[in-house]
């Protein structure tokens, strides 16, 4: 049985560099994908301080600085660069494949075992 | 009294004669200089070139000092003969004159290389000011240069020429750029970096002929390749200028002859500077000519005993962004063990050259900050054993202090005017100083090539009771410069965008401070016509709306001078209805706030709204509130509505370093605060008080009276000025109220309302091509940057296929 799955998602022609986009999945789960140039990362589309929309951080190295107070967060680990801060956003494996991002996301399966042991 | 009579009004000879004048003020002393100009610092002439400084800026020794002194001065003399034995010099004007000391410091002349052609109009060199401003009445933008000469001087001409828009070759005989201060691999990282200004660089080229009828149209090189050029600036080397030497019967070499005592051949007569060889060196280099000033005056003045015993040879680049410097013997030899560290990505190339385990000389392009560690070890020749591990790249100071504490009472801090640490901290102790420019008054120090500006800083830190720091500090980590040292980078260099700045400056990432910072700085020194990167902004920027904390945004359309009308009302009556927008609002600013839209939503609210965005999310104009003025009000003396809303109409849709709020009031009962804003114009009886610099909100300041004028278009013009001038000189986040408090209002008069027309045109010139390339952000609405700035991606699987 396969825990997770890709999605292909959009041309990557769709995300400029440095730049980060939103993405609504069906099951409600709204990721950020972003464009280093070199590689595309996503994260889920929350900021762990207050909900900011992390596609609107301005990118900087491998981290996006959330555009509401500033939280800088690793788009690679998910992790929160801050001292003492454990906090963390999940993150999703990103490749492109003639041209078109895709993400690897739990599958509806897994979703719905996390739902019941949630 | 004794008569000295001084050839040379230049560096080395009125070096020489201050300080005799310290020894024995009893000298009765004549120069002559064949210039027109009062003693000037020479070295500065690349600064001036490159429209950093003013003539008036680098005058070392103004007139009155002259006076204070009694010297006899003529200028626009030149001296032609000697008679060393009737003791007398005669001057073109005729005049023989009778010394008892005869001082010759006649400086060099550029060395014109057998190139056919040299004759023609449009040939320069590069010495004297008058070389100086006959180049700038030439340069302009367009205008093609080519510079003969690949050396200090002939790269100086050629950056100072480029910043004034010529088009500029460089062509140079060796293999390589400065290869009296570099070997093959400094100078093919020099090369580089010229290059990357925008520098055209021929290396291996001979020059043949300059071309054209009476004026210059083109150069020919030896291998038949023909260049346009309408201007040629020769930097090929300097010749001592030792003619007058040979007249008054000394030995010459090279230069005219002198011991370590600095005695010519002849007991009455002594030379200094430029024109002079000691021990089979001739130097051409301010620091030892002022070392050779301090041992003549010791000597001519009777207190024979200091000697000159040569100088180690260093050299800088004054080129900001070029970092090069050269010192010493970096030649590679068997007895001599060469160190080397290289990153071609950053740009920077470092060789020390050691000899028996002591450094003999030191190449460093691309970042010469440990410069004065190397001078220091250079000069005491100190054994480098202990510090082996740590030659290229020294442990980081836990605190600047402590190099500066590391340093010996008697190390040279500032190279160029010859200034030790002991000196320096005798005048902070003895005459009170405590900031940079207090201590460049005093000692000089830093006002050559400014290269010690940090370590000046460092010791004023530490010693300097009462310190106060001046320059701003560093941008960010990573990129590591003042913004007003950026701001120089930008406006010297052909660099367009966020990400060559990063690249070439910076550590090519960025972040939230830097990147917006230099989108500004970017945008205001190409006037707009930059490479604009939305990554490089804040999301405000990229959607022309301000965020909500719910991550929704709000819009405020311009509504200039508070002025609206029934129609407008109507259509955001009815945006708000379609958009079911959350709240709609009177904000502090005299317009209408419609908050919580959905980024998507963004453009065809604009559309609907069908008003040009308020600028109300972003550092750019704000608006301009107005009071009824003599319109309505019985009050009013001015009509402050219109004028207002003209104010607006010409600035708005600009950037600025943080966000400019305005206002016009019709009296100075100030309805619309125009005293608490940072730009305002205050009516009164026959004209207009126009003020800046004033706030209301976190800090609370009333604004500075700028200037009064009579009539509408002169405040206009006014707050225009100082609007520009506010652009281009104030840090990135700087709002009026700390740019004017930081410069002092007197300052900032002195550099917009009082400033020479030209200055003034240059201003509003350049406020004008920023306009006319600025436009309403909400019109990207229609025309989006890329397709999927407003809109969330649409994916093309779903989860449950
Ligand atoms: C909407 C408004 C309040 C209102 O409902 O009236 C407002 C709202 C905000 N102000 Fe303001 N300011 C508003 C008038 C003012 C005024 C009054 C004025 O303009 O006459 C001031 C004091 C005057 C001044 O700025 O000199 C004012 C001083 C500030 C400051 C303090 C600036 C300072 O350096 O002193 C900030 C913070 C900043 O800019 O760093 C700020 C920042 C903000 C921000 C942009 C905070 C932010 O970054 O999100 C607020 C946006 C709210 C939002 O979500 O849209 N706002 N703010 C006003 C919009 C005016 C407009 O039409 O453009
Ligand atoms: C553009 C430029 C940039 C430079 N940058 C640097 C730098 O960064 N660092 C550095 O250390 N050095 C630099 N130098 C070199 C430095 O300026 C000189 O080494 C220094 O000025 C030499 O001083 P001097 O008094 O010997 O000669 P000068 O300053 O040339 O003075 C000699 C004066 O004597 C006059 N004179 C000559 N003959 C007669 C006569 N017969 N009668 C009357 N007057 C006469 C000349 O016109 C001249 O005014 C630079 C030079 C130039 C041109
Ligand atoms: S400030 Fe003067 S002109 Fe403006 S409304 Fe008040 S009284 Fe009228
Ligand atoms: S919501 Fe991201 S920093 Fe506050």
């Amino acid at each position: 049985m396969t825990n997770a799955r890709w999605i292909r998602i959009t041309s990557s022609t769709n995300i400029p560099p440095r730049e980060g986009r939103p993405v609504r999945l069906e099951d409600g789960r709204e990721i950020a994908i972003f464009n280093l140039g070199d590689r595309f990362l996503a994260v889920d589309n929350r900021c762990p301080h207050s909900g900011g929309p992390l596609c609107d951080g301005i990118v900087t190295g491998a981290s996006v600085v959330c555009p509401l107070h500033a939280w800088r967060i690793n788009l690679q680990t998910g992790a929160v660069d801050r001292p003492g801060g454990a906090a963390c956003v999940q993150s999703y494996p990103v490749r492109v494949d003639e041209g078109v991002v895709l993400v690897e996301v739990p599958d509806r399966a897994a979703i719905a075992k996390q739902g019941a042991a949630a | 009294m004794t008569r000295l009579v001084v050839v040379g009004n230049g560096m080395a000879g009125i070096a020489a004669a201050e300080q005799i004048l310290k020894h024995a003020p009893t000298f009765a002393i004549t120069v002559f200089g064949d210039e027109t100009h009062v003693n000037y610092n020479r070295i500065l002439l690349s600064s001036v070139l490159a429209g950093e400084q003013s003539a008036d800026d680098i005058v070392l020794n103004p007139i009155d000092w002259y006076q204070r002194h009694a010297i006899d001065l003529h200028l626009g003399t030149r001296v032609i003969d000697v008679d060393a034995d009737g003791k007398t010099v005669t001057s073109d004007d005729g005049r023989t004159t009778a010394y008892d000391v005869l001082l010759l410091a006649t400086g060099s002349t550029a060395w014109m290389p057998p190139i056919a052609g040299l004759d023609k109009d449009g040939v320069f060199v590069f010495r004297t000011l008058d070389d100086t401003r006959g180049l700038l009445a030439r340069a302009a933008p367009g205008v093609k240069a080519v510079v003969i000469g690949g050396g200090l001087l002939g790269l100086e001409a050629a950056r100072g020429l480029q910043v004034q828009g010529c088009d500029v070759t460089v062509v140079h005989l060796m293999d390589r750029l400065m290869e009296r201060q570099l070997d093959p691999a400094g100078g093919a990282y020099l090369q580089e970096r010229i290059a990357q200004l925008g520098v055209r660089v021929l290396v291996n080229r001979s020059t043949t002929a300059v071309l054209g009828g009476g004026g210059v149209d083109g150069v020919e090189l030896a291998d038949g390749t023909k260049l346009e050029a309408d201007l040629v600036v020769v930097a090929a080397g300097i010749r001592p200028n030792v003619e007058l030497g040979r007249r008054a019967g000394l030995a010459v070499g090279r230069g005219i002859l002198v011991n370590d005592f600095m005695e010519t051949s002849r007991p009455d007569v002594f030379a200094v500077g430029e024109c002079v060889e000691h021990n089979g060196v001739c130097y051409g280099l301010v620091a030892p000519l002022l070392e050779q000033a301090r041992v003549l005056a010791a000597t001519i003045t009777g207190n024979r005993g200091a000697k000159y015993e040569g100088s180690i040879q260093a050299a800088k680049l004054k080129i900001m962004g070029v970092e090069v410097f050269s010192a010493g013997a970096w030649e590679d030899a068997p007895d001599a063990a060469p160190v080397r560290f290289e990153d071609p990505a950053l740009g920077v190339y470092k060789k020390l050259v050691l000899r028996d385990g002591r450094l003999s000389g030191v190449i460093l392009v691309g970042e010469t900050a440990d410069s004065h560690r190397y001078m220091e070890w250079l000069r005491t020749g100190k054994d480098l054993a202990a510090e082996r591990r740590h030659l290229l790249v020294p442990p980081p100071p836990a605190d600047p202090g402590v190099d500066v504490a590391q340093m010996p009472d008697s190390a040279t801090v500032c190279g160029c005017v010859g200034v030790t640490k002991a000196s320096i901290i005798e005048a902070i102790h003895q005459q009170g100083v405590n900031t940079l420019s207090q201590l460049k008054e005093a000692t000089r120090a830093s006002t050559g090539c400014g290269s010690c500006t940090g370590l000046c800083q460092a010791l004023l830190k530490a010693v300097a009771p009462d310190f106060e720091e001046e320059t701003r500090k560093v941008l960010c980590a990573c990129v590591p410069f003042t913004q007003e040292a950026l701001r120089e980078i930008l406006r010297s260099q052909r660099l367009r965008s966020v990400q060559d700045v990063l690249d070439i400056y910076g550590n090519g990432a960025g972040c939230e401070v830097c990147k917006p910072a230099l989108s500004y700085m970017l945008d205001m020194r190409w006037c707009g016509d930059h490479d604009e990167d939305r990554s490089a902004r804040f999301i405000n920027d990229r959607v022309h709306a301000n965020i909500q904390k719910d991550g929704t945004f709000s819009v405020v359309p311009r509504m200039r001078g508070g002025v609206t009308s029934a129609a407008e009302l109507r259509r955001i009556a009815d945006v708000a209805d379609k958009y079911r927008v959350p709240m709609v609002k009177i904000t502090g600013s005299q317009r209408i706030d419609l908050l919580g839209i959905r980024k998507e939503d963004l453009p065809a609210v604009w559309a609907d709204l069908g008003m040009p965005s308020g600028q109300a999310y972003t550092k750019g104009v704000r608006m301009v509130k107005t009071c009824v003025g003599t319109d309505f009000c019985r009050f009013g003396t001015q009509d402050s509505t219109a004028a207002g809303i003209e104010l607006e109409r010409r600035l708005e849709h600009l950037y600025t370093p943080h966000k400019v709020k305005m206002a016009a009031v019709g009296c100075p009962r100030n309805c619309a605060e125009a005293t608490v804003k940072d730009i305002g114009l205050v009516g009164v009886e026959g004209g207009w008080q126009v003020v800046v610099g004033g706030a209301a909100g976190k800090s609370v300041r009333k604004a500075d009276l700028l200037v009064t004028v009579e009539t509408t278009a002169a405040a206009l013009e006014a707050a225009e000025l100082f609007f520009q001038y506010y652009r281009e000189h104030a840090n990135y986040l700087e709002r009026t109220y700390d740019f004017v408090e930081r410069l002092g209002i007197e300052k900032v008069r002195k550099e917009t309302v009082y400033a020479p027309a030209p200055v003034k045109a240059a201003l509003r010139d350049r406020l004008r091509k920023s306009k006319a390339r600025a436009r309403d952000a909400w019109q990207e609405g229609r025309t989006p940057v890329n397709p999927t700035q407003f809109i969330p991606l649409d994916p093309i699987d779903q989860l449950n296929v």
